[in-house]
């Protein structure tokens, strides 16, 4: 007897967990949208303290990472081995650079006494409190998405290493994929929502 | 079923045009927010922003060559996101 794969119902359990997610991520930009409304000026105020040149490069790191899992899933197809395992290792390098500029912008912040119950931010205007609260839990939730994309991606790497994932068995590699896809979806919007407000 | 067995592999060119495109935008979003335009800014910047997040969902997340239950639920996902988003502002806007 021959164990069929369903290569679609993978797919499908996979788009099922993203919705939750993409509901998640859109609850929390419901948040944002209400106390935008509330607090505009404030807002606009937040905006211009967060740095947007970090902000921009950080979108072309993760586009650039989309772009290498999207060609490693390609390449893999294409029975070319060694250059699925680059463009992975590639990519997993590009996460780690995202959250290497996470990590020195949220140090700066934290620094300048920016930070969740810090005596600016309480006795400050209650708008950039909120701003800069969506702020971190936005951006810390979708940080540990970048982690956790990042273990898939590495799952699927030693995969490809030991042969458990080839040409004709690329469900893990196509999941992971799709997570780390989400992850970029999830900044696209992220990144005009919080460092381009003006 | 009319569902390919074998996935419909994409080109690195096909890949490679959509990554510049994605890029070109980024620069877009980046460039407008440095014009005043009242109320048109977060507008603009979130018509981009859907632009590039159509882009990425149909090549590089493949939506465009997957079958018919994943785009329809798909579909409705966002119907229910723009629903859940749309009403809840509307409220918070003209209560």
């Amino acid at each position: 007897m021959r164990a069929e794969i369903d290569r679609v119902g993978i797919k499908i359990g996979m788009w099922l967990f993203l919705y939750s997610e993409i509901i998640l991520f859109g609850g929390l930009f419901v948040l944002y949208a209400a106390y935008f409304h509330k607090h505009p000026e404030s807002f606009a105020v937040g905006g211009k303290e967060l740095d947007r040149v970090i902000g921009a490069l950080n979108t072309v790191v993760l586009l650039i990472s989309s772009f290498t899992v999207a060609a490693s899933i390609t390449a893999i197809q294409k029975g070319s081995r060694k250059l699925t395992i680059g463009l992975l290792g590639f990519s997993i390098f590009c996460g780690f650079i995202f959250l290497v500029n996470k990590y020195f912008e949220w140090g700066a912040k934290i620094h300048h006494d920016i930070y969740p119950n810090s005596e600016t931010l309480v006795n400050g205007e209650p708008g950039l409190n909120i701003f800069f609260g969506l702020y971190y839990v936005i951006t810390g939730l979708h940080g540990l998405h970048v982690i956790i994309g990042m273990v898939l991606l590495s799952i699927s790497l030693v995969w490809v290493l030991v042969g458990k994932i080839d040409g004709s068995k690329i469900s893990m590699l196509d999941n992971s994929g799709l997570y780390w896809h989400l992850v970029d979806l999830i900044w696209i919007f992220v990144f005009p929502l919080f460092y381009l407000v003006l | 079923m009319d569902i390919q067995d074998r996935p419909h592999v994409l080109s690195y060119f096909q890949l490679t045009v959509v990554l510049v495109i994605l890029l070109a935008l980024t620069g877009v979003t980046v460039g407008v927010s440095y014009i005043h335009m009242g109320f048109f800014n977060v507008p603009v910047a979130l018509a981009i922003a859907c632009l590039k997040v159509t882009f990425v969902l149909l090549f590089f997340m493949h939506l465009k060559y997957e079958g018919r239950i994943i785009v329809l639920s798909f579909i409705s996902t966002i119907t229910f996101l723009i629903i859940m988003i749309g009403f809840t502002f509307w409220d918070v806007a003209f209560r």
